[in-house]
């Protein structure tokens, strides 16, 4: 069986060295096909009389992967050599061929014929490695030519002209991947063919019949080499390419080399890059760089933002492009910001994007093919070309269309149609759409994920009941605070009086990891999904529903397994002792906040459960005064509140989130648990504990916020988050929504918290900037969460409770399960915030409103507001759009923009009257527009 | 990195439980009293044997049992750098302790008292395994010296990469920094006198792991025994018998 074939293999890695591996050829590698009768078929994949079977090559599979997810495209051997050399092209693309070879409804199967006997093929001298690997694949196809005899035919499929003649020549039948959809008759798939550069150029030709459109637009991109030494010298400055929301044709590049930001105008400049890339620039010669004036927020293309929703924190906002203005304080010798020039694309950050066609009148005649522009829903994305044989199908659809290239001669890039969403402006397309923007799995859970489920309907088990690390606390009055309506609660508490005047106060959490169990498809489901999406109008759940909404669910007056944190509290609030158990809880009520609230005020009332809230909204409060004094800020955010039509599920009204003291108690519990477990666990785990951190802002962050400050003439101290915390509130101005305002503003230069593994981080690093809290993480939600799943087999490991999973003793395996909890729950808030952007727009398509807004920042040619009634962000702009500038002029130290005349002043955080009404400039792209009244 | 692919294969096309190609040769050095190559794949040692003997230095002859003496080096040509490699660095004086209690526990050294033996390991190419490589070409070059022995023993190693236990790790896996048990035993008697591991294992892996170990030593104690038989065959040939 073993076949020893050893070959010399040259490695670079600083010096020369001659590797030698031993490579073994095997005789047992089978074909994969079920009828077979001289392989074993236990590991056959094939179907059983496939008229055809597929071998692609590594191009086809590299650059056509979307047409072969298609389910048309089935039988396919994928040959190891292939696969190999697409991981090394693009990771991406092999995890998605991967996925297709396990995935049990595709019938792709990987056939190694690296190390089959036959299939092997010896470097011979003077060939180059594709050349080699080409002649593997024709191998290859040969074989199983021959091994398949009179039972399918094989079918070699590669683009490459010189790959299909010397196939031809060894009697392989091969088609390019054209010839082979055309030859199935399905006219669909022809558009989901990505056509080569060359061919496409050739086609605009015909298309476009100006002469002037074959001219070259963009510059040349450097190659490789020559970019790798400029950045050495440091002529060349690399890092992301962000595309300025509010204006498509400016980005910037955050370097590092020069420790600023280079500013990137015009799409010349950009040089086809997209948002995300990671790109080397150039910087332009100190004369051309643009000052303030650039920075306004029209563009040529008649394209403008609509209003948005109001960004969370730093990391959403658009970036301050011109942060060092206000510090200089020098008005006479403003320092203008670098510009640069993109000179070369390091990486691509192309993805799927989504939005509609630009409507344009079906040609005339019966043409199979045609050209369309792709507008993507993202303004940051330029248009982008495909072509398709569908397109009066297509012109009323939302559409998902992924990027090919982007030619010099082109002024915009070239892709293809991958898939339809659905008709444009239904709410359900809507809603997909931000699933899909945001990488959100929305499909229903498979049934190896609901195998996994206990037998419903499910009760507290007499096993349950004697088990002895289970405490029984069902005679304890627990009971739960949550929104109105909500269904997943997975937090309890209770509070009782002791006897020596002390209160024994329990948080009790959903016991979740009762149920999911380490390594079981549900846990992965659940791993990947990483938490619970909220919509408007929908809850994209992390676990399935039988666990969310009634096992984990701890409602009122059921038995259900819960994990508590028992403290004891002097009535100061100060912690006597902590303790942790699994135990059984059975709640004597669920409580809106509405309704604790009103208990808790209503002096009437005096029942045992009314006691109990105040007496915990008591220690709340001190505990929260405490966590105050220790520097925790306060920050304002402005969430809103739908009410819903419950038929239509239309908005019938949009306010801002009421906080009362009841979440505020709920919090302070939640908060004071999570600590609790943070420190527990890290003790026994130090190195691979699940934690959350809040980074310090960094001075550059902080500095919008103290421009529109030091503008009111409101002094802030941002040395530490204690006096930042003082500060704001001291904070006060003349109207009360001033504090608010400026909380508001602090928040977005706050960035987002992140999850992490201790080990990975040193323990000054741990801090929760936020909370002012050394340590944090998350404990209290795990129906709605991954990261506090984890949390809770770590603490159950930590009292010895059951053994912690093999997961936890291999840290770069918990750094990348942190690593994508951070990216699903980023996805998942700003999923939730294009939803509430979508249902805001619904609502004010009906209702054009007058209200009140505060203006937030100076531009050029307008200002910002902000409207906190709905939590709008918007530009207002006070010129025409063509013109530029005019009778207007920003005082940059007041920040204050003022007519010439001096008849009009509009001055930061001013109070301002605005019309808000939907309107659609652009053809499938309604927005918010803001006029000042 | 994926050692181990989805369709079950190693980088070098073996299956995880699979061992490199052996082949052992007894008699190399004619010079020494007993002798033996051993190869796995690309790891290729040998061993000369030397005694038992009077003991060189007096004050380390022990009246009761005999004085077993190993050393093991590398030569400068036995990786892809040729680098230098100086006698008695660290490495290899642990190896060579390790050898020398492994062989000592299935020598019968009370047979002879006063005396020494000394064992000479040199790896001439290295692709992993050395130590169980070794330990392998030793036990066969003592039988060659006809040093009396309770067992042979054998030894091969085993690691656990991409959650799956593999067998007898080859230089790019043992460098992949995963846990790699190195066991030891003596097949007859099925007692275990080497076991090493290099990083974490859970206990209940681990068992697994050291099961897969102890299964490679008895596949090589298999060959370990064709390959005596056919020596003595060679040996009764040419008496003549």
């Amino acid at each position: 069986m073993l076949h020893n074939k050893s070959f010399v293999r040259k490695t670079k890695s600083g010096k020369i060295t001659k590797n030698v591996r031993e490579h073994y050829l095997r005789d047992d590698i089978h074909c994969g096909f079920t009828a077979c009768k001289s392989c074993v078929s236990s590991a056959a994949r094939l179907s059983l009389s496939p008229s055809t079977v597929l071998i692609l090559d590594t191009n086809v599979i590299l650059h056509q992967i979307d047409l072969i997810e298609n389910p048309a495209i089935d039988d396919v051997v994928v040959l190891s050599i292939v696969l190999q050399e697409v991981r090394n092209k693009n990771f991406a693309v092999y995890n998605r061929v991967r996925a297709l070879c396990n995935s049990s409804v595709r019938k792709f199967y990987v056939f190694s014929n690296e190390h089959h006997k036959d299939t092997f093929v010896q470097d011979m001298a003077g060939e180059s490695k594709n050349d080699r690997n080409d002649r593997a694949i024709r191998v290859a196809a040969q074989w199983y030519q021959n091994h398949l005899k009179g039972v399918a035919n094989v079918l070699l499929i590669t683009n490459d002209k010189e790959n299909k003649r010397k196939a031809v020549e060894m009697g392989i039948s091969t088609e390019t991947i054209e010839t082979y959809i055309k030859s199935l008759g399905r006219q669909d798939l022809l558009d989901l063919i990505v056509r080569p550069p060359s061919e496409d150029a050739s086609m605009e030709d015909i298309e476009d019949l100006r002469p002037s459109k074959r001219r070259v637009i963009y510059a040349e991109h450097k190659p490789m080499s020559e970019i790798t030494s400029g950045l050495h010298r440091v002529i060349y400055h690399q890092g992301k390419l962000r595309v300025n929301r509010y204006n498509p044709f400016e980005a910037y590049v955050g370097s590092e080399s020069i420790g600023d930001e280079i500013i990137i105008y015009g799409w010349t400049n950009m040089n086809r890059a997209f948002d995300g890339d990671i790109v080397a620039v150039e910087l332009l010669p100190q004369d051309q760089w643009q000052g303030e004036n650039s920075l306004s927020l029209a563009d040529e293309d008649d394209e403008e933002e609509g209003a948005h929703l109001v960004p969370d924190s730093a990391d959403d906002a658009p970036r301050e492009a011109n942060p060092r203005q206000g510090s200089n304080g020098n008005a006479n010798l403003p320092s203008l910001p670098p510009s640069g020039r993109v000179i070369g694309i390091i990486k691509r950050n192309w993805h799927f994007y989504c939005g509609s066609l630009e409507p344009m009148p079906m040609p005339a005649g019966d043409v199979s093919v045609a050209h369309a522009l792709f507008v993507s829903k993202d303004r940051r994305i330029p248009k982008i070309r495909i072509q398709t044989r569908q397109l009066g199908n297509l012109l009323n659809k939302r559409i998902i269309v992924a990027v090919d290239s982007w030619d010099r001669t082109s002024r915009y890039p070239s892709g293809h149609y991958v898939r339809t969403i659905g008709e444009i402006g239904d709410r359900d397309t809507e809603s997909e759409m931000v699933l899909i923007e945001n990488d959100i799995d929305a499909r229903p859970f498979s049934s190896q994920v609901l195998a996994c489920l206990p037998p419903l309907p499910w009760s507290v088990s007499s096993e349950d009941l004697a088990n002895s690390i289970r405490q029984d606390l069902r005679h304890i009055r627990a009971f739960s605070v949550d929104p109105p309506g909500c269904k997943d609660i997975d937090d309890a508490l209770h509070c009782i009086a002791l006897p020596n005047g002390h209160f024994e106060v329990g948080v009790h959490i959903a016991d979740v990891t009762n149920f999911v169990h380490p390594g079981t498809p549900l846990d992965d489901e659940a791993s990947q999904r990483g938490t619970s999406v909220y919509l408007v109008e929908r809850r994209i759940d992390m676990l399935p529903k039988p666990l969310t909404e009634d096992i984990c669910s701890l409602r009122a007056d059921v038995e259900r397994l819960a994990f508590s944190v028992l403290w004891e509290m002097t009535p100061e609030a100060e912690v006597i002792s902590t303790r942790f158990t699994k135990s059984i809880i059975k709640s004597c009520a669920a409580l809106s906040y509405i309704e604790a609230q009103a208990r808790m005020d209503d002096s009437r009332l005096v029942d045992p459960l009314t006691t109990d809230l105040r007496n915990m909204n008591a220690l709340a409060k001190k505990m929260r005064l405490r966590r105050i004094e220790k520097g925790a800020l306060t920050l304002a955010s402005a969430e809103v509140k739908f009410q819903i039509d419950t038929e239509t599920h239309d908005p019938l009204d949009i306010g801002m989130y009421q906080i009362r003291e009841a979440n505020q108690m709920v919090e302070e519990f939640m908060l004071a648990a999570n600590i609790s477990v943070a420190e527990k666990i890290l003790k026994h785990f130090p190195v691979f504990s699940l934690l959350r951190r809040h980074p310090t802002p960094t001075k550059e962050m902080l500095q919008p916020l103290l421009c529109t400050a030091a503008a009111v003439g409101v002094n802030l101290d941002v040395s530490t988050s204690k006096a930042l915390a003082d500060s704001l509130d001291h904070a006060v101005g003349d109207d009360p929504y001033f504090n608010k305002l400026i909380r508001i503003l602090a928040t977005r230069c706050m960035t987002q918290a992140v999850y992490f593994c201790s080990g990975d981080l040193s323990s000054p690093e741990y801090l929760h900037y936020g909370l002012a809290a050394p340590l944090y993480t998350h404990f209290t939600s795990p129906i709605r969460r991954y990261a506090d799943v984890i949390v809770h087999r770590l603490l159950a490991a930590a009292l010895g409770i059951c053994k912690l999973p093999t997961v936890f003793q291999d840290r770069p395996q918990l750094t990348s399960i942190a690593d994508n909890l951070n990216y699903r729950h980023r996805n998942a808030q700003m999923a939730g915030r294009s939803s509430v952007e979508l249902h805001t727009l619904i609502y004010f398509r009906k209702r054009p409103t007058d209200t009140e807004a505060r203006i937030i920042k100076i531009r050029s040619n307008g200002f910002i507001v902000f409207v906190p009634k709905y939590g709008i962000e918007g530009p207002v702009y006070l010129t025409e759009r063509n013109e530029k500038g005019g009778e207007w002029y920003v005082d940059e130290q007041q920040q204050q923009i003022k007519k010439m005349d001096g008849s009009a002043t509009y001055g930061v955080l001013q109070k301002v009257q605005i019309h808000m009404e939907v309107v659609e400039l652009q053809p499938n792209r309604p927005k918010l527009q803001l006029t000042l009244i | 990195m994926e050692y181990v692919s989805p369709e079950g294969l190693r980088i070098d096309g073996r299956r995880p439980l699979e061992m490199r190609k052996l082949h052992a040769e007894m008699g190399v050095v004619a010079k020494a009293d007993g002798s033996a190559s051993f190869v796995m794949g690309n790891t290729k040692v040998i061993a000369a044997v030397y005694g038992p003997r009077e003991v060189q230095n007096r004050s380390q002859q022990m009246s009761d049992q005999a004085l077993v003496r190993c050393e093991y080096s590398m030569a400068n040509f036995s990786t892809g750098d040729r680098m230098r490699k100086q006698k008695g660095d660290r490495r290899s004086t642990e190896i060579s302790l390790v050898i020398r209690q492994t062989l000592e526990a299935c020598i019968l050294t009370h047979l002879m008292p006063r005396s020494q033996i000394d064992i000479y390991v040199q790896v001439l190419q290295a692709d992993g395994g050395t130590r169980s490589a070794c330990i392998n070409a030793a036990t066969l070059a003592l039988a060659d010296a006809a040093i009396p022995m309770r067992d042979i023993v054998t030894s091969c190693s085993a690691g656990y990469l991409n959650s799956t236990p593999l067998l007898d790790l080859n230089y790019v896996e043992d460098s992949a920094g995963g846990p790699d048990v190195t066991v030891g035993i003596l097949p007859k008697m099925d007692k275990v006198t080497l076991l090493q591991m290099d990083s974490k294992l859970p206990i209940d892996i681990f068992e697994n792991v050291m099961q897969l170990a102890i299964e490679g030593c008895k596949a090589v104690a298999t060959y370990i025994q064709e390959i005596l038989l056919e020596n003595t065959k060679q040996l009764e040939y040419h008496r003549g018998v």
